[in-house]
């Protein structure tokens, strides 16, 4: 298997409540993949999973043939596999340049992102660098957080629901930016409720419902009925 | 004249109060953690100051010096392998930890050291004066006062143009989204323990050489330390400072009416400060 | 179709556990009381200590484990107790007996100002407000001259002489008047024990109670379903107040001597009640009742080592909050789902009282 980055039978639960049933997911070097599904279909939880923000068995997930399951955050985003948190996450106690900075602690490789270049992708930081992260609006909150996960230069770029409670305008001006992210290198795991979106950016969709993935494919094979049965349920 | 020395006396105070909480607020403002044995910490530091200076004959400043690694490494040490396992929501585990920590703490050293009291020799340092406006000044008074100006000073460029103050911010905001960054906040917080415990160490040089200590003083020390920071407001390390001097011209005030009086004026004050503003005079906007 | 030999839904709360152990205690205090007819005087006096620390543990249990407010101030209400029982005494003339009542009173009306300063912090910052207010009561008091200043003093004759009772306690048991004080506070003290855990068992078993840890679970959820928390919080607080302030006006008559020191102590009546609980079981009505078991056997066992017992406490209350925060009790209850003390409410009756798996009893 040459995947960058894949899950095998990945299983997570919250106490009693299962959340994901043996997913499997396979991104590959440079593809950006969007998983789509209704709210508790289990996306976040599998992104939390890959992120390290939650424990599994190591064989689980794998990033470039290395068992990562069971490593901590901290450990994966060192490894190059960066997250945009569902919600932004900025930390209000930084400025925006420094939540961008704060980006590069755990990992200090060199690439193409830097200040500089984050700053090319979405000028209007560069206007507020020193204002306080939170006290932006939601879309350049969000442009920030996207920032602040590219400065490590990461292998794998994961975001999710970036277009949570954004106007439409807004979410058109964020998705431009991925085309120059794509090209800088990263494969990228996009996790969306605007399927329009998700459609128009990726490789290849995956559809998850109740904590399975339901269907995949390229955006191109995927009929509107087929992602309608995927996403709420075959109609009986 | 006398009021204005008398005042002049508790600003001065009120940088080795500073000193106290200095740490105290550092290590709240990042993991909400009040460690009630900080007031023994202290104490701990004086008496290793003291032991350093009794084998090696060493200046007291030198062997502050020395000391503060080895403090690092015990805070450093004790909030990896014991303050971190109980942080958490629950506001009870650290409190009764930090509790049985003082009590062992104080009865350690009553075993090693007895309850005599104990000073460290400065010796002409700790008579030396000069003269300003008119106005007798202790040279050690203004030695502690700005070396509390110095620590915070220290503190806030630390915090403010520092990576690891940026991570230090990170954390205390939120610590899971801290983790994706690649921070690991556990060692964070053990950092911070540490470099608290640095802090303790000068606190302790001053509290030394100024006046006699044995076992049992830690306790007042982490009250003066907490009403200081309180009264200056969570978060912010400047206010630390105003809190520190407010206690101590209280202090001063209330000794110069009557010496039994002292410690309570400083009670009073903090009081006061509490009926008019709850949660400080500099609290930090975001909490 | 309703079958009319299904007992209706129910609310309950006892267990066979609490069954047995209700008539347990009904024994005990019956020997309790009996007791001075044939033990010897140290033994009451150990008595004494262990109950009236028994009942600091449960005020400060139901303060901390129940209501959630960690209070290291509460040696205040001790010491007013003792203070205003001692001050009517020297200076009315009072009997101090009941001179204790108005010990509980003192401390209740402390407790208002000083709920109104704490109340203005939270958590660790709230502990370390008790702890002023302590030291500020500690310290004004040491200026009242008339009850002794800062050296203290002893109660009057007249007082310790003619205290109520202890006449008829000095003809039924033939003993001096020194024994019959010990005797007399002895039996004040296992009604104080009684009424305190019986009180406090009443307390969590009424609404009241369930609100109480409803606002320790959750402060906001309990608020959303109408649940006063403020008001709880006030509750908890001056009730704790009035009952170590009645333990300390008690502990104060047995001594017949006081000192702002000793009457004010954080060891004494802060840190022992601590680690009494602590090691007990928070956040139970048995878990003080073990610990306070444990303190003493510690205490007499290390009685002659000093700072190595309180090292051995402090290090236990480490120990204990590290590897099992909910006490010896608690290890023990997890273990057995046995309670002595049950407050939890289960529904049962109707469709529960068949003879189906969930019917049985914990």
């Amino acid at each position: 298997m040459n995947a960058l980055l894949e899950t095998r039978g990945l299983t997570a639960r919250y106490g009693d409540f299962q959340a994901l049933f043996g997913v499997d997911l396979a991104l590959g070097e440079g593809e950006t993949v969007a998983i789509i599904g209704a709210n508790g279909a289990g996306k976040t939880t599998l992104m939390r999973s890959i992120a390290g923000v939650l424990q599994n068995p190591p064989d689980s997930i794998r990033f470039e043939g290395r068992a990562i399951g069971a490593m901590p955050a901290d450990e994966i985003m060192a490894m190059g596999i960066a997250m945009v948190p569902e919600g932004r996450k900025l930390f209000p106690s930084l400025s925006v340049e420094e939540n961008l900075l704060i980006g590069t602690y755990g990992r200090k490789t060199g690439g193409y992102w830097s200040l500089a270049t984050v700053y090319e992708l979405f000028p209007v930081l560069k206007e507020r660098r020193h204002a306080p992260g939170t006290a932006l609006s939601g879309g350049q909150q969000q442009m920030v957080a996207i920032g602040r996960a590219l400065m490590s230069n990461p292998r794998v770029l994961l975001c999710d629901e970036i277009s949570l409670g954004l106007a439409p305008v807004v979410i058109k001006d964020i998705y431009k930016a991925v085309p120059q992210i794509r090209q800088a290198g990263a494969a990228m795991i996009v996790v969306e409720q605007d399927i329009a979106q998700a459609m128009a950016v990726a490789d290849r969709v995956c559809c998850m419902m109740e904590g399975r993935v339901t269907l995949t494919g390229r955006p191109d094979e995927l009929s509107r009925e087929a992602i309608h049965n995927a996403y709420f349920g075959a109609v009986a | 004249m006398i009021w204005v020395d008398t005042v002049i006396q508790g600003i001065l105070l009120g940088g080795l109060y500073a000193l106290f909480a200095a740490g105290l607020s550092l290590v709240f403002g990042i993991m909400r953690l009040v460690n009630l044995a900080h007031g023994d910490l202290i104490v701990l530091g004086a008496y290793l100051i003291l032991l350093l200076v009794t084998l090696t004959g060493l200046s007291p400043f030198i062997a502050a010096a020395v000391a503060m690694p080895l403090m690092f490494a015990l805070g450093y040490g004790l909030q990896k392998f014991m303050l971190n396992r109980v942080l958490g929501e629950d506001i009870l585990p650290p409190l009764l930890v930090t509790f049985g920590l003082s009590v062992v703490l104080q009865n350690a050293l009553l075993e090693g050291y007895s309850a005599d009291s104990q000073r460290i020799q400065a010796g002409s340092l700790s008579t030396a004066s000069i003269e300003l406006g008119g106005i007798n000044l202790g040279v050690m008074p203004l030695l502690t006062f700005a070396s509390a100006v110095a620590v915070i000073f220290a503190l806030n460029q630390l915090f403010y143009q520092t990576s690891l103050g940026r991570a230090f911010r990170a954390t205390s905001d939120d610590a899971t989204t801290a983790s994706l960054m690649g921070i690991k906040p556990a060692g964070v917080f053990a950092k911070a323990t540490g470099i608290a415990m640095i802090i303790v160490t000068i606190a302790a040089l001053y509290l030394g050489m100024r006046s006699n200590f044995d076992p049992s003083i830690g306790p007042a020390r982490l009250v003066y330390a907490f009403e200081a920071v309180i009264i200056g407001g969570l978060g912010s390390l400047w206010g630390t400072l105003a809190g520190g001097v407010i206690i101590g011209v209280a202090q001063t005030l209330g000794a110069a009416i009557n010496p039994e009086w002292q410690i309570l004026a400083g009670h009073v004050a903090f009081l006061f400060v509490l009926l008019l503003r709850p949660r400080g005079l500099f609290p930090r906007a975001v909490d | 179709m309703m079958d009319k030999t299904t007992p209706d839904y129910a609310v309950r709360t006892g267990t066979a556990a609490s069954r047995i152990s209700a008539i347990v205690a009904l024994v005990l205090i019956a020997v309790a009381i009996i007791l001075p007819a044939f033990a010897a005087r140290s033994l009451l006096q150990d008595l004494f200590y262990i109950l009236t620390m028994l009942v600091l543990a449960q005020f400060w249990n139901l303060l901390a484990g129940y209501g959630g407010l960690v209070s290291v101030g509460q040696q205040a209400f001790v010491g007013i107790g003792a203070y205003a029982m001692f001050a009517m005494a020297i200076l009315t003339g009072m009997d101090p007996v009941p001179a204790i009542l108005l010990g509980g009173l003192a401390a209740l009306a402390l407790a208002v100002p000083t709920a109104f300063f704490a109340f203005r912090l939270q958590g660790a910052y709230f502990a370390i407000g008790t702890w002023v207010v302590a030291e500020v009561v500690r310290l004004t008091v040491a200026q009242w001259k008339s009850v002794g200043g800062g050296t203290g003093t002893s109660l009057p004759r007249s007082a310790t002489r003619e205290m109520w009772f202890t006449g008829a306690i000095e003809n039924l048991f033939d003993v001096k008047s020194a024994a019959a004080r010990d005797i007399l506070a002895y039996w004040l003290a296992v009604l104080l024990a009684v009424l305190t855990i019986a009180g406090i068992y009443r307390l969590l078993r009424t609404k009241r109670g369930l609100g109480l840890a409803a606002v320790r679970d959750n402060m906001e959820a309990a608020k959303s379903i109408g649940v006063d928390a403020a008001r709880m919080k006030w509750l908890v607080f001056v009730v704790a107040a009035f009952g170590t302030g009645l333990a300390g006006g008690l502990i104060y008559l047995q001594k017949a001597r006081i000192s702002p020191d000793a009457a004010f102590s954080l060891q004494d009546w802060t840190a022992y009640v601590i680690f009494i609980v602590v090691i007990g079981g928070i956040g139970t009505i048995e878990g003080p009742i073990i610990g306070v078991l444990v303190f003493f056997a510690l205490r007499s066992l290390l009685a002659d080592y000093g700072s190595w017992y309180l090292m051995v406490l402090g290090l236990l209350g480490i120990v204990t909050m590290l590897f099992a925060p909910r006490g010896l009790w608690g290890l023990f209850s997890d273990r057995t789902g046995i309670e002595l003390f049950p407050v939890r409410r289960r529904l049962t009756g109707g469709m529960l009282s068949k003879s189906l798996p969930l019917s049985r009893e914990e």
